[in-house]
């Protein structure tokens, strides 16, 4: 028979082709909801350095999110990486403060290097 | 200045010399069976290895057609989805399989008429009647609600991919390589499988039980996974092939702990009887796969010497 789980939420059954174990909440008593929480979903390609934000999806929870983000937007051999975040938890900056948050930067040339000349053989600038 | 970059940028090869590949349209495709030796093992009896490949083609390709009979009817968009990739992944490893079992033995593809394109791999899948057929009955059965068809993705994917890995060291190249591929699909069918049995066991009275109920449904069928036929006997000596009897254990290590962290009993029912003493892999059905051929097949049959 398998061993306790060390620490990890998956049975080790050779550690791969995880059977979970943990981390579905106990909904049994809870009133069921309507819809699903939503997830925003970010992908890492394989040649990229960060992560990119592709969409958004809903899910049962945190796992499974990450499994319809596998199922729904890598299906093109996209990524490596994913990172699911429920999309309340995200703290978004509010349409009505967009000129006291973005518009003072838009007058203040020093802050953009142009003065400089960059040789050509250096790349991503 | 690169203010105005695309962030889907770093995503494909615009630096790489002769990379036109654009981010959209998927990049980096491999195909499974290059530079694999299509040869025949020595000592290996083509008609045996081509019997074996149709038993693993057509579980493949019968368990494919029931997941596909979910696209636009799942309950949300994601599982939608994800149904119809674990339809694909099967389809893809029915059609190697049976275009090994076309190689192996070409006496087993149904002949077709004078001029037609149809490939041997197709002729196996659309133009084989019900008792040519050798996948196990568990992949025919109806599919029932989503609950019934997640436990049968359990235990289905759980026990293909036992055998696969063990498959991974065949004899025969070609069935190495569908096997490589094969496990790392089957494994994320089993994750899959086994979270959505975690979360209807868990999540409402309701789902729970209906998973109970569709575990009632499918658990009988279970038994006839472990059958050990004569040719899965003939090519497990030979070295090419897996007998089912030896995953039994293992099979029932995940099928244990599955039923068990989710708090739900497993059913104590007797398994589904031999029909004059054979099974699926006799070519024995029940009445649903009559069903499941007319709808697969009824537009190939139609057209034999069509062009797709």
């Amino acid at each position: 028979m398998s061993d306790q789980p060390q620490g990890e939420d998956f049975a080790a059954e050779g550690g791969h082709g995880a059977v979970p174990l943990e981390g579905v909440p106990t909904g049994l008593d809870e009133q069921p909801r309507g819809e699903w929480p939503l997830y925003e979903v970010f992908v890492r390609g394989k040649r990229g350095l960060n992560h990119v934000h592709v969409g958004s999806l809903h899910a049962a929870d945190d796992q499974m999110a990450v499994r319809h983000a596998r199922d729904v937007y890598t299906r093109r051999n996209e990524g490596v990486s994913i990172w699911v975040v429920r999309a309340d938890l995200v703290t978004a900056s509010s349409p009505d403060e967009k000129d006291p948050l973005f518009a003072p930067a838009g007058d203040k040339v020093y802050r953009h290097p142009t003065f400089y000349s960059i040789p050509d053989d250096v790349p991503h600038m | 200045m690169s203010d105005h970059d695309s962030v889907y940028d770093g995503l494909v090869g615009h630096d790489l010399p002769g990379d036109d590949s654009r981010w959209a349209f998927g990049t980096d495709f491999e195909d499974p069976l290059a530079g694999v030796d299509t040869t025949l093992p020595e000592g290996v009896d083509g008609a045996a290895l081509a019997a074996y490949c149709l038993m693993l083609g057509d579980d493949a390709l019968v368990h494919s057609h029931r997941l596909s009979q979910w696209a636009s009817n799942a309950p949300d968009l994601e599982e939608d989805i994800a149904l119809a990739n674990v339809a694909l992944d099967l389809l893809g490893q029915a059609r190697l399989l049976l275009a090994r079992a076309a190689a192996a033995d070409p006496g087993v593809v149904p002949p077709l008429p004078e001029g037609s394109p149809v490939p041997p791999e197709d002729a196996l899948a659309f133009f084989r009647d019900e008792a040519a057929f050798r996948n196990v009955r568990l992949v025919e059965a109806e599919n029932g609600d989503f609950a019934v068809t997640m436990v049968r993705l359990l235990l289905a994917s759980t026990h293909r991919l036992a055998v696969l890995q063990r498959l991974t060291t065949s004899r025969d190249q070609v069935l190495a390589a569908i096997a490589a591929k094969g496990v790392k699909e089957l494994t994320y069918h089993r994750d899959l499988a086994g979270r959505w049995f975690l979360t209807l066991a868990r999540g409402t009275a309701e789902s729970r039980r209906r998973l109970e109920a569709g575990l009632a449904l499918v658990w009988p069928m279970r038994e006839e996974l472990r059958r050990t036929h004569p040719v899965e006997r003939t090519v497990a000596e030979q070295g090419v092939g897996v007998d089912p009897a030896e995953v039994a254990d293992e099979v029932d290590v995940v099928l244990e702990q599955v039923p068990a962290v989710s708090g739900v009993e497993r059913p104590a029912l007797p398994p589904v009887g031999l029909v004059a003493g054979g099974a699926g892999r006799e070519g024995r059905h029940t009445e649903a796969m009559g069903r499941l051929l007319a709808e697969m097949q009824v537009v190939a049959r139609a057209h034999p010497t069509g062009r797709w």
